[in-house]
């Protein structure tokens, strides 16, 4: 649920990384973090273990621009992927104006990267929202590790619905902004059509 | 979608404003600020200079989010107050309406009673200010700045 605020001529909107555990989401906030302007962002917040895993979620406050006289605020999230953090997923998800998914893509990760989708969907039903009716793209992450899966199968299972998607290798940042890019052009031109 | 757009006119603004204005005076507060429970800041007062207001509207959010959560479990519809006492300052928040946050954040030139006395009335004021505003929002006759912006506009924010 996006926030316009006539006073100070803002939107806000909300965007939110999803995905199995160790799938890269907390590094691609980093490494939006780290390449932008200082002026354009806000403090990174990570609520994590002491092992660096995310408990609740991480949070970055970005400044993209002005539209037609309104200055352009996204909130950036990611949940906790680990599979018993599911309580703290769903209230992540709450007021989100757009989804990243982030795949990893190793072989062995298919099935995580599978669940993960699937938990998703029931999280987003739970909060009245639907993975088809909202602004959704998709990373697949981790292109430059060895075992990795090819994007056709990648895309074969987990982008039925054939959103834009990406390769992405967060840690250098292949891909980051273009994923980033693409989910805001969608929350902004889901704003166009919807209205109050 | 399922949520009503959140907007916020001058009109509802400059009366939450005043009064949160009034409550950094009337509690003896250092900050209070207000949040949706999504996370963004609707308005602040008292000495915001040196406080990252984001961040703190974020985090509160997530905490209420947090315990929200726990109530369910108990069946509880929620806890609608909480209360953080540090060494020098304190934080009291409190759930309005069931849709804003309303943060107090307080030192020792005020005490828990004051800050819940005086929390109590302004929640009140802001209840009514928020109905009001969610009324106006349902009407169909208000347009969305954005109904007419181009893909050239979007294009535009990511031209680096």
């Amino acid at each position: 649920m996006s926030f316009i605020n006539y006073m100070a001529r803002e939107i806000n909107c909300k965007i939110v990384y999803y995905g199995p555990g160790l799938c890269g989401k907390t590094t691609n906030l980093q490494y939006i973090y780290e390449r932008t302007n200082p002026d354009a962002k806000g403090k990174m917040i990570s609520l994590a273990t002491e092992t660096d895993r995310t408990l609740f979620f991480d949070f970055l406050p970005l400044a993209l621009g002005e539209i037609r006289g309104f200055k352009t605020r996204f909130h950036l999230y990611t949940v906790p992927g680990q599979v018993f953090y599911d309580a703290s997923r769903k209230l992540i998800l709450k007021g989100v104006d757009g989804v990243v998914f982030v795949a990893d893509s190793q072989v062995d990760r298919m099935e995580a990267n599978e669940e993960s989708v699937e938990n998703l969907k029931t999280n987003l039903e739970e909060q009245g929202y639907k993975l088809e009716k909202i602004p959704y793209v998709i990373q697949y992450n981790k292109r430059d590790l060895p075992e990795v899966a090819s994007v056709e199968e990648l895309r074969e299972k987990l982008n039925p619905m054939n959103v834009p998607d990406f390769e992405g290798v967060a840690r250098t940042g292949v891909g980051v902004f273009d994923t980033l890019k693409a989910v805001a052009k969608l929350v902004l031109t889901e704003l166009r059509k919807g209205g109050p | 979608m399922v949520n009503p757009q959140m907007v916020m006119y001058e009109e509802e603004f400059n009366q939450i404003q005043g009064v949160v204005d009034r409550l950094v005076k009337d509690a003896n507060a250092k900050v209070v600020f207000i949040v949706d429970k999504n996370g963004q800041l609707i308005a602040a007062s008292g000495d915001v200079d040196n406080l990252d207001t984001t961040s703190l509207a974020s985090l509160t959010a997530g905490n209420i989010a947090a315990t929200g959560g726990m109530a369910k479990l108990l069946k509880e519809n929620e806890f609608a107050t909480q209360f953080h006492e540090g060494e020098k300052a304190n934080i009291h928040i409190q759930l309005v309406g069931n849709r804003v946050i309303l943060v107090v954040i307080f030192d020792s030139k005020s005490s828990l009673g004051l800050v819940r006395l005086r929390v109590r009335r302004a929640s009140e004021e802001l209840n009514h200010i928020f109905e009001a505003l969610l009324k106006k929002v349902a009407d169909p006759g208000a347009d969305s700045p954005f109904a007419e912006i181009t893909d050239e506009d979007i294009d535009n924010l990511f031209n680096d």
